[in-house]
């Protein structure tokens, strides 16, 4: 074995086994303290925040629409960021943590799509509305669709992350430039996101004072939202760092055989 | 116990059944294919020490 | 990168590979819509620029997976690779030839397919102006995908999933384009953000191509 190969296995060993370890002495804490955020969270708003005046009841999908829709996009720059990190570095935790987190991303920008979609029906009379945002939602859904099955078509997995990584690179021009075509192809319906205006957390004008009362249990929501992905991530990698094991387990068992 | 959701009860209770069930879902599925591959290791550790 | 060109130039000509099937399938999709939409011909007109471009579109994703892989499968890819000639070149080229066997017959096709489909007088010259514009970006794109999925055996379904989402922009924008074209109104601004998009994929992404298609030949 030349001493480049030897490097490399120990990369591929010490660094992954540290990180299980540390990762394993932290998941039970996010575990536990995401779902506590959740469960108070969604609680709060779900049974002790008042109707909108406009909005009605419905107002309460915000608590899962908002968290999870700024999950959906910081998931995608969590994998832009790790992506970077093994293009660079070539640290192989970080390209196994993009591959972690991409379903995770899937199904928050799923749920945002979902809970949007029902909330749009009585309130804007339609199921699917080709605003910007949702248009937006919808075209990054089919970036993490391609990112995903990309991982899954790519047999070494050394090539997969690299083109993975490039791909998540791209992507991520394009999703911008998406975001602009689609403002510019359609001013939408989509209300701004007004929830983390200034004015609505200290309440300075009356009008915004009302959202008050939503704002501290969605504050809650997207903390235990923050807290749930870190822990998946977490989790999600240290699965993969060990499938990734077995096979080098089972390669090294063949040539030995 | 239950709040009046006035007219838009379905759409709400939907709304947060969808979501919990795709959450659900997501950790249930991570939680599962996390143990099958732990699982995996050790047996395949124990073979590769067994074997030397 | 002359002799290359050509060579794939003479290559989809001889083997009636990408050249005509582009051509065909824009031809289909055109003739087909106004059996599925209805003869009306105002309504055809108000979706001509639409659906000639979204023809054109498909037509390009159509021809994409043999963009690179028969070179492949016989080899020649690896000696391009180790040949003088900067692989950033060879994918730039091979996107230019992609452009002239399938971007290339699609503009001039599409006026006299604008006819079937009642498409307003001024929307002409928009039309073949936007697709002129925006077809190069869509070969450029295309041998991103390709070159990502070059290894792969079934790697059709999977280089349509990756490139659908990168087709997006442009799509929007030379649509958007033929179609205030078709209205008469002004088209500065989307012709302007078209040709920038053009002009950054063209610079930018044989790049791209080039790193992925090493790490595939690794």
């Amino acid at each position: 074995m030349s001493i480049a190969a030897k490097a490399n296995a120990l990369w591929e060993y010490a660094n992954p086994k540290k990180f299980l370890a540390t990762t394993e002495r932290m998941l039970p804490f996010f575990w536990v303290a995401s779902a506590i955020c959740l469960v108070v969270g969604l609680v709060w708003g779900f049974f002790f925040t008042p109707d909108d005046y406009k909005q009605g009841s419905t107002v309460k999908i915000i608590y899962l629409h908002v968290p999870s829709a700024l999950m959906a996009i910081n998931c995608w720059l969590m994998m832009l960021a790790t992506s970077l990190v093994w293009l660079v570095r070539r640290h192989h935790v970080s390209a196994l943590a993009a591959r972690a987190a991409a379903p995770i991303g899937i199904v928050m920008t799923l749920i945002a799509l979902v809970t949007g979609a029902i909330w749009g029906q009585p309130m804007w009379g339609t199921w699917w509305e080709w605003d910007p945002r949702l248009t937006s939602f919808l075209i990054l859904f089919l970036f993490y669709l391609g990112y995903m099955a990309l991982w899954e078509a790519i047999e070494d997995p050394d090539t997969a992350a690299d083109l993975t990584s490039v791909l998540c690179l791209v992507g991520s021009v394009f999703a911008l430039l998406s975001r602009y075509a689609v403002n510019f192809w359609n001013q939408g319906l989509h209300q701004g996101a007004s929830v983390m205006r200034a004015a609505a957390v200290t309440g300075t004008d009356t009008e915004e004072k009302v959202s008050n009362i939503f704002f501290y249990p969605l504050l809650m929501c997207i903390v235990g939202f923050i807290l749930l992905f870190i822990a998946l991530v977490f989790y999600r990698t240290g699965t993969e760092i060990r499938a990734r094991r077995i096979k080098a387990l089972l390669a090294r068992e063949r040539v030995n055989a | 116990m239950m709040p009046d959701l006035g007219k838009y009860a379905d759409t709400v209770l939907s709304a947060y059944a969808a979501s919990l069930l795709l959450l659900v879902a997501l950790v249930a599925f991570s939680i599962w294919r996390g143990r099958k591959v732990r699982a995996e290791m050790e047996k395949v550790e124990q073979r590769v020490s067994r074997h030397g | 990168m002359i002799a290359l060109l050509l060579r794939d130039l003479k290559l989809a000509f001889r083997a009636g590979g990408g050249f005509g099937l582009g051509l065909a399938f824009f031809l289909i999709v055109t003739v087909l819509v106004p059996f599925s939409v209805g003869p009306q011909s105002s309504l055809l007109a108000t979706i001509a620029p639409g659906v000639l471009w979204l023809g054109a579109l498909l037509a390009c994703l159509l021809s994409l997976d043999r963009l690179l892989a028969l070179d492949w499968e016989d080899g020649s890819l690896d000696l391009l690779a180790t040949a003088p000639l900067p692989l950033e070149s060879v994918v730039t080229i091979k996107a230019l030839a992609h452009w002239i066997t399938t971007g290339l017959p699609l503009v001039l096709a599409a006026p006299v397919l604008g006819v079937l489909l009642n498409l307003p007088g001024p929307g002409y010259f928009w039309l073949v102006v936007s697709l002129a514009l925006g077809t190069p970006a869509l070969s450029v794109i295309g041998t991103f995908g390709a070159a990502l999925t070059v290894g792969l055996k079934r790697g059709g379904l999977l280089l349509s999933l990756l490139v659908l989402p990168l087709y997006v922009p442009t799509l929007i924008f030379g649509a958007e384009v033929a179609r205030r074209g078709a209205t008469g109104m002004e088209t500065a601004t989307p012709l302007l953000m078209l040709a920038g998009i053009t002009a950054a994929t063209i610079a930018l992404l044989p790049f791209a191509s080039a790193a992925v298609l090493r790490v595939n030949l690794r």
